[in-house]
This record gives C-alpha cells, structure tokens and sequence, in this order.
C-alpha cells in the first residue's frame, strides 16, 4: 500500500536537472493549480537526511521561476507541493547531494495509519484467527465496501473483518457456530489471560473504535443451514472460513437427544460436530452469496490451498458469481491461502438449480477436505518419524 | 437483536420453507439503545422491509408510533426515517425467544443474541 501520491512536475538528479524537467512542464498542467485566486503551499521532504530550517526554504525560494500566481497559506492550502530529495538508504553514508530530486503536487495519502490504529495487538477482543488489521482493510477494499452497506460475515469470529466495513461506513453483522466466541467467553487468546472479561465481545470490539453505531448483530448459527429469509439485502460478505487447522470445521449434526433451545449453558451449543468437508463449505458459502447478496454486491474470502496440487480449477465457481481477483498469500513451504474476490451479476433463480454444482465441483476438490492433514503432513515428516494422524476424527 | 435483523431471519427447520417466516417474538427483557440518526441508511432499508412481519413483531413489543406503511416520498420524510430509525435499529431485545410460525420449534434470545442452530433432524436437506 503506497504512502503518498503524487503528480510528477520534474525529476533531476541535480537541483539543475530538475530545474530544467520542471521547465519542459506543460503549461497548461500547471496553470489550474497556480490560479491567483487559490491558496498553496510548498512541502520539502528528504530521504535519509535532515536539512535546517535555512536549507529548506533556500530550496523552496530557488523555484520562484515557478508562475505561482496564488496565496501562500501553511495552514489549509487547497494546493500542497512537495519537492523531494532522495539521499539513498545508507544512514551511516548520506551523500552530500541528493541521488534524486523530485518536484510535484500533492494528491493523496495511502492509509497506512488505519493499520497501527486497528492493530490487533491493542484490540481488546481477539481469537486465536483474528486477522491481521492490514489484511481485513485490504478484504473491506476488495469488497467495495462503502457507506450505508449491509455487510455480514458467516464465520464472524471474534469480529475482526467486520471493523474494517464498519470503518467505512458499513453496518455490520456477523454469524459463528461457536456459542463461546460470539458471546465473549471461555478461554481467552491472549497470552497470560485465563478467561475473557465481560468487556470483550464483538460489539466492545466496535466501540473501542467508536463504531459501535454501525453493529447491527450476531447471532449463533451454523453457516451450512442459514436462517435468513428469501431475499438480497446484503452489499458484501467478506469472510474468513475456517480452514480446519487452529480452529475446527464443524457443522451441527444429528443426536440421541433433542437439544433444549431454550436452556443456557455456559458451553458450546453445538450438538454435535460433523466433519463438514471443506468443498461443501466453500459451496454452501457461494450458494449462499448467490442468493443473497445484491447483484454487483461482493463474496470476498480466503481458500486455503496446498500448493503442490494447486490449479485454478479449483477455484469454487457459480454461474451467478464472477470471479474478479485470486492473490496468494503463503502460509508455509507447501501451503497458502487464496483471497478470492467474486462479484454477483446473475440473479438466483432458486436453490435446487444448483445441487449439481457441488457434484461437479467435489472431485478437483478433494485435496482441500484433507487439507488438515497435508497441512500437518510437512511438519510431522520434519520433527518425528510417520505417525497416525490425529486428524481421523476430521476426516 | 434489533428488529431489523428479526425483520430477515426464518425458520430453517426441516420442511417449513417460507413458512418459517415470520418468527414469532417473545421478548422478557429489552432495551433502547440510542443510536445515531442516519437517514441515508435508514431510507435503503425501507425497501426490504417485509412490512406486516415488522408491525407484528412492533406490535409484542408494544412500541408506539411505528408507521404501517413506507409514506409516498419516503427517501425525504424526516419524521418518517426517524420513527423507522427508532423501531429498526434502536430497540434491542436481550432476553426472549423467537419461534417458528410453523413447526412451533424455540430458539432462544440471551444477551442480545438469537441462537439459531438446530439438529441434523431440524434441518432443511
């Protein structure tokens, strides 16, 4: 992610050369910003090295030649200008003319301030998942996410990905199967922590940012057995599935006894854990976006792949979704995960036209519903000779 | 849960399809939690809001003022807005249940959250 952009006037390696780069400008690129009656200043900024007050305003006065017809004003200028000076990387050698000079306008800065401000470090709720800040801004961005959108995620965590959305304006809502972690309680992730506080919860999450204003809510719900109505009301689902590793994949399944709904207990609601194949989820997740999501809304998530066997054929595809972007990023030595990005642009007639798709998609796949084991299969053969998995459970 | 959450969710139960909408709320403890107006928001969820099911739940509620229909030029109706505001996404319910209109089947409401899993016997295959 950029720090800053600008629109480039000149470049030298000498304060001569750029004098003369700035000179071939074209006139008429720069007249809009230097209109009598508009307000500017100029910035100096150097790379490994430190300049004194004098330096720098010596070098902002040498650009007089410029055709500025309008007020200086430090304060709020509606033109900012920078000249840049690049004294190489070696703080331990700075030279005494800069390698490269740079003059332009100022447009824009990256956010990267968002990223220490939502660091997960100082967040008060986090999981043993909780993405990475960086990582859930570049999600939200992906899922163009904007104000007023309804933005939801089915495996909602501890919340992480819905403070980004709910950054930008977004209202927020999220589903996990996990009783414990949609409540705040049990076993807390961070390091000398026994157990959560009662200030940590997701909406405590949205509200340390200031943002409790855009949670809507979160229920305990099994991803696989949605309980929204017919309908599109959701402008993006951003999403991180559990990939079966640090957290299991799990679906409700069936019992001897009928649950009581209306009891509470202090663990974990889900009845009973079914091995709920990686493939099927990924399908329910597309099935689901399908039919819910706007058209033009967004599915962003990540596919836990094992780089060997990867192809982009396994990829999980919908005839209402279109893929728009795949970014690796690497996990390990033979795996990654995959951000995928896909956009509706077909209407979803009803549910039982797809059944097929899972069928159809279920072979390429099979290397994900063992992507626990291969996952540990690396690490077992490095430390200790072959041993049952202790996955069969899983699988 | 706010009522516009309630205002989406069904029944999942095994067999009820759209009958399990709308689910019949029974709330012991509430609260009102003010929220920031914002108007824009409010006046792009009119147009999902599935009506009777939000007088319905209003109405168990006993909340007052809540409107029967979307007013003609809505998107400009501040009182309006404000009064849908109020009722969407300012009354929480904490403790209470929801029921499926059809097969009867409770999930409970605790600490503002529904809890909506079932069995694998409950569920819609």
């Amino acid at each position: 992610m950029e720090r800053s952009i600008f629109e480039l006037w000149g470049h030298g390696k000498s304060r001569e050369e750029l004098y003369t780069s700035l000179k071939k400008y074209p006139m008429e690129k720069m007249v809009p910003y230097l209109q009598a009656d508009s307000t500017y200043k100029i910035q100096i900024h150097t790379f490994n090295k430190t300049l004194t007050q004098e330096e720098k305003v010596h070098r902002i006065d040498a650009l007089e030649f410029l055709p500025f017809e309008g007020k200086v004003n430090l304060k709020k200028p509606q033109h900012i200008f920078f000249i840049l000076e690049d004294y190489g990387l070696d703080p331990n050698r700075i030279p005494e003319s800069p390698h490269n000079i740079y003059f332009g306008r100022w447009i824009a800065d990256g956010q990267r301030e968002l990223i220490e401000s939502y660091s997960v470090k100082k967040r008060h709720y986090i999981g043993n998942t909780s993405m990475d800040a960086g990582l859930s801004f570049i999600m939200a961005n992906h899922g163009k996410v904007k104000e007023n959108d309804i933005v939801f995620d089915p495996f909602v965590g501890t919340g992480g990905l819905l403070i980004a959305s709910a950054h930008f304006g977004a209202y927020v809502c999220g589903t996990d199967i996990d009783y414990n972690t949609v409540h705040g309680l049990g076993k807390a992730s961070r390091k000398n922590q026994k157990w959560r506080g009662p200030d940590e919860n997701i909406r405590a999450n949205l509200r340390q940012y200031g943002l409790e204003k855009y949670y809507l809510d979160v229920l305990v719900s099994d991803a696989s057995t949605p309980s929204w109505r017919k309908g599109t009301y959701f402008d993006a689902i951003i999403t991180d599935p559990p990939y079966g590793i640090r957290e299991s994949t799990r679906r409700t399944g069936s019992q001897k006894e009928i649950a009581k709904g209306i009891e509470k207990c202090p663990e974990s609601h889900v009845p009973v854990s079914l091995s709920y194949h990686l493939s099927e989820m990924f399908f329910d997740l597309l099935n689901f976006a399908a039919e819910t999501l706007v058209l033009g809304g967004r599915l962003v998530y990540w596919l836990p792949v094992y780089t060997p066997e990867y192809t982009e054929e396994m990829v999980p595809w919908h005839p209402c979704l279109q893929l728009m972007s795949n970014c690796e990023q690497k996990l390990s030595t033979h795996t990654a995960r995959r951000l995928i990005t896909m956009e509706k642009v077909k209407t979803f007639e009803n549910r039982d036209q797809y059944s097929h798709l899972l069928s159809d998609q279920i072979l390429p796949y099979q290397g994900h519903n063992s992507f626990r084991e291969k996952y540990f299969s690396g690490v077992t053969k490095r430390i200790m000779p072959r041993k049952k998995s202790p996955t069969r459970s899983e699988n | 849960m706010k009522l516009l959450t309630h205002n989406l969710l069904s029944s999942h139960v095994r067999g009820v399809g759209p009958r399990g909408f709308p689910l019949r709320l029974q709330a012991s403890e509430v609260r009102v939690n003010p929220v920031e107006f914002n108007p824009d928001f409010v006046a792009r969820m009119i147009p999902k809001v599935e009506w009777s099911a939000l007088l319905e739940a209003a109405e168990t509620l006993h909340l007052t003022e809540v409107p029967s229909a979307p007013a003609e030029g809505y998107e400009r109706d501040e009182e309006f807005l404000r009064k849908m505001h109020h009722v969407l996404l300012e009354v929480d319910v904490l403790e209470g249940t929801l029921q499926c209109p059809e097969s009867g089947r409770l999930f409970p409401i605790s600490r503002g959250i529904p809890n909506m899993l079932l069995n694998d016997e409950e569920t819609e295959t």
